[in-house]
């Protein structure tokens, strides 16, 4: 169950899209994601989809690893298509019991399933194909230009990666922290809140102080590896645009540019 | 008979990418009173098997029954099973979270629904019987050190008076003085006070030494079955599947090969040093008789 | 002059209180001496608290002496200027290998030394292959650390290490959280490193079969040297090991058992082969004997 969840969820295959600059890709989700909000029309969602199953098939990841990320958030999904459904007024279209359905609901509720499970998508396609080190190293280029107003772009990168790393394995480390209580009659299920926060003591305190003992290593074992902050550090495998990433972005112009006018030539 | 297992499977992470079939068919009785050793290479089903007798895991199908009943049936009390089976986890001293040694050792047994009293009574013997000091008892489970940690969580689980003890490698990471310290207090009441024990190792000359039964893991399935002497007799297949036997099989099985002695079972020392100089010795005097 | 020197190495832990003043004072290395050549395989054996892992810390300047000082590669630990020469000279692999490992990808988690030292891009590319090809894991180059096995992941970490090219590494109980299979898999990488690429290696491990082929072993206790010798030399005193409660490997003490038992065995037989050899010798002579 919890190794479900998609965050950091690296899908190593050779692509295109893979090999996109981070830069390229950050920019492109979120070109995409805007893109969804500018122009809300059945139209613009037919070019989006059409973009959106280009990109997936461009970027050689199966198709059901993109919709795992949905799971997480279908219960927010329905709420939002259940509440737009219902509670918008207009042009009635079915009525049941003392609810409508109202034509501008509908409409409402569909755009939003769409936009929703597409930001969703979108963002999948981004970390399914990206190394959260490459994520990384993507922002802290792009955000390079902030380093002169102080701020520790490089830090604040390096801090996101470890987290990126370590989250799986403190996930991991909750499961069987809680079977172990579980095996001392630990009752994490029953009771009400209060007493529902109160089982979850035998639980938190384990985890810290390991949290706290893996910091404490893994600064070690940085130290030992000659960490010293951002200052003379080489890279790996440095960002430079390459001819791919320029056409990335003329592609975007054009995703953009029809978007615009599909919205504008149909009108609906 | 207190544990019976019947065509148990379980298939970890049904219909997603890593889906896996866990435990396959397996079938198996623990009787009371016996000490037994698991042993299998990582990912062989192990620690999954160990997880189902207390209910930790449920069964993708088959059954698990203990004393009789079946631990799926309808209002069958969880609580109650995992105080009859007691597992201690792998670095069970990663658990510990109470302010002190003794309030830690008091969780189990007061989840139980115990009295005071009685909650502890229970948590003072338990500490009695992994042999920690009472200076400790007081102390914060942190100051104590990695061997001592490792005993306190143990006591956690025999606060519960459990009738199965099982361990999941109990001496992993544990200096030889830690390890041989944890392993006697545990044959200790398996011996004193007749609790079946469960002992899951790596460790073959360990598992040689303390257990009367050996069942071995492999891609979720149970390879073999019996008494140390029977199972290491396989050590070419267990070999094969990531394990091996204790170093004196090795040699009893190189002696037996230069024909010095026939019988190549023993598997610890002491029965090794027996068998070489029951050998030489007959060897000798038999030589003696023919002249 | 040694690739790592100790002279009279003390060090002291120290519990400061809140007034900032010392409250208590542990010696946890007691005026070590030790004298490393160049290409050498050293072992170092002991209990949890014998202060072998502070002397390991003391080799690449994780710790300072608190008495006495330690060089490496002729430069004292001492001097903060020299700390990132150090570091280069002197690797070190840790016991957890989940809390080594930095990079969200294998490779990229190799590289982070070298990037770190500022080490040319395609020098970093080149340095990784090598070093992943090394330990056997570069067709795991664009993998997730988590799904790797405990064995896997640690040859990450000595690639890692040795990404950086030292002249030595300092292994602190790489194997202790390991099974068997993946003990064998960090042992053996150990081992082709220094017959391959020529690093001196300072093993730290309370395994006592993970030391059998080194160059010369070092037992510890209380902080000091107890015994130091050729593997054969340390284990020809299995009754002082004993003692002091640290292992000796099956077969050898199985030989010595055969000694007291008034067989004519050498001491500090370490092998299967080169017991069943002194015990055919045994069998002939009584045989010859007999006629």
């Amino acid at each position: 169950m919890i190794r479900d969840i998609t965050i950091g969820q690296y899908y190593p295959a050779d692509s295109v899209i893979h090999r996109l600059d981070p830069r390229t890709k950050l920019v492109g989700t979120l070109v995409f994601i805007v893109s969804l909000f500018l122009f809300k029309s059945f139209a613009a969602y037919v070019v989006a989809t059409v973009f959106l199953a280009g990109v997936i098939k461009a970027s050689k990841v199966p198709f059901k690893f993109m919709v795992k990320g949905l799971k997480a958030i279908m219960v927010l999904l329905m709420i939002t298509v259940v509440f737009n459904l219902f509670l918008i007024p207009g042009t009635p279209l079915v009525k049941i019991w003392k609810l409508t359905i109202t034509r501008e609901g509908l409409e409402t509720a569909v755009f939003m399933a769409i936009r929703l499970t597409y930001l969703i998508i979108g963002s999948s396609v981004m970390t399914l194909t990206t190394t959260p080190n490459q994520l990384t190293d993507g922002m802290e280029k792009g955000l390079r230009p902030l380093n002169k107003i102080h701020v520790p772009v490089h830090d604040i990168a390096m801090m996101m990666s470890i987290a990126l790393r370590f989250i799986p394995i403190l996930l991991e480390e909750t499961d069987k922290i809680m079977k172990a209580q579980m095996a001392r009659g630990a009752d994490f299920e029953s009771g009400g809140i209060i007493q529902k926060a109160k089982s979850m003591v035998p639980l938190l305190v384990p985890l810290f102080i390991s949290a706290f003992r893996r910091a404490n290593d893994l600064a070690m074992a940085m130290e030992a590896r000659g960490y010293h902050g951002g200052e003379g550090r080489t890279k790996m495998k440095p960002l430079h645009y390459e001819k791919r990433d320029h056409a990335a972005y003329i592609i975007m112009a054009v995703y953009l540019f029809a978007m615009f006018a599909a919205k504008k030539i149909a009108g609906f | 008979m207190a544990i019976k297992i019947e065509h148990l499977s379980y298939v970890y992470g049904e219909g997603t990418a890593y889906e896996k079939k866990a435990l396959d068919d397996i079938n198996l009785e623990i009787h009371d009173g016996q000490f037994i050793g698991i042993i299998g290479h990582t990912g062989s089903g192990k620690s999954t098997l160990i997880q189902h007798l207390n209910g930790l895991v449920k069964a993708t199908s088959g059954c698990v029954y203990y004393n009789g009943q079946s631990i799926y049936a309808e209002g069958y009390s969880m609580k109650e099973l995992r105080s009859k089976v007691g597992i201690v986890f792998q670095y069970p001293e990663y658990q510990l979270f109470e302010v002190d040694v003794f309030t830690d050792v008091c969780f189990g047994p007061k989840n139980l629904g115990l009295s005071k009293e009685e909650t502890e009574k229970r948590a003072y013997e338990a500490l009695q019987q992994v042999g920690l000091k009472e200076k400790y008892y007081k102390k914060s489970p942190f100051e104590l050190s990695g061997g001592q940690k490792r005993r306190a969580a143990i006591a956690g689980i025999l606060a519960m008076q459990p009738e199965v003890l099982i361990l999941d490698e109990p001496t992993a990471g544990l200096d030889p003085r830690g390890r041989d310290t944890i392993l006697d207090q545990i044959a200790k009441l398996h011996r004193e006070r007749g609790i079946t024990v469960v002992l899951v190792s790596h460790s073959m000359e360990d598992i040689a030494r303390y257990v009367d039964r050996i069942i071995v893991m492999d891609k979720g399935h149970v390879r073999f079955d019996g008494v140390p002497r029977e199972v290491f007799e396989h050590y070419q297949e267990l070999e094969k599947i990531g394990l091996a036997a204790p170093q004196v099989t090795y040699v009893m099985q190189e002696l037996k090969r230069r024909g010095i002695v026939s019988d190549s079972t023993a598997t610890t020392v002491e029965e090794a040093k027996n068998a070489i100089l029951a050998a030489l010795g007959n060897r000798g005097r038999m030589e003696t008789e023919h002249d | 002059m040694g690739i790592i020197e100790a002279r009279k190495l003390i060090h002291d832990y120290q519990k400061i209180g809140e007034d900032g003043k010392v409250e208590a004072s542990y010696r946890a290395v007691d005026g070590v001496d030790l004298d490393v050549q160049p290409g050498q395989f050293i072992a170092v054996l002991g209990h949890n608290g014998s202060g072998k892992s502070t002397l390991a810390k003391h080799l690449n300047a994780i710790l300072v002496p608190t008495g006495g000082t330690v060089f490496v590669d002729g430069m004292d630990t001492k001097d903060a200027e020299k700390l990132n020469r150090i570091r280069q000279t002197a690797g070190m692999v840790f016991q957890n290998p989940d809390n080594q490992i930095v990079g969200t990808v294998v490779d990229e988690d190799v590289g982070f030394g070298p990037e770190n030292m500022g080490v040319p891009t395609e020098e970093i590319i080149k340095r990784v292959e090598e070093s992943l090809k090394t330990v056997g894991m570069w067709e795991y180059r664009d993998h997730s650390p988590n799904r790797l096995s405990g064995g896997q992941k640690q040859r990450v970490a000595i690639a890692g290490v040795m990404a950086m090219e030292p002249k030595c590494i300092v292994f602190d109980e790489p194997t202790a959280m390991l099974d068997p299979v993946g003990r064998k898999e960090v042992i053996r990488a150990a081992q082709k490193l220094n017959r391959e690429k020529n690093v001196t290696i300072i093993l730290i491990t309370h395994y006592m079969e993970e030391v059998i082929e080194a160059d010369r072993v070092i037992v510890m206790d209380q902080g000091k040297i107890l015994m130091q010798g050729t593997p054969r030399e340390v284990f020809s005193r299995v009754e002082e090991l004993k003692e002091h409660r640290l292992d000796v490997p099956q077969v050898t003490m199985l030989a010595h058992e055969l000694k007291k038992s008034g067989l004519d065995i050498p001491e500090g037989i370490l092998t299967v082969k080169e017991l069943a050899d002194a015990v055919e010798r045994i069998s002939e002579q009584e045989q010859k004997n007999g006629n």
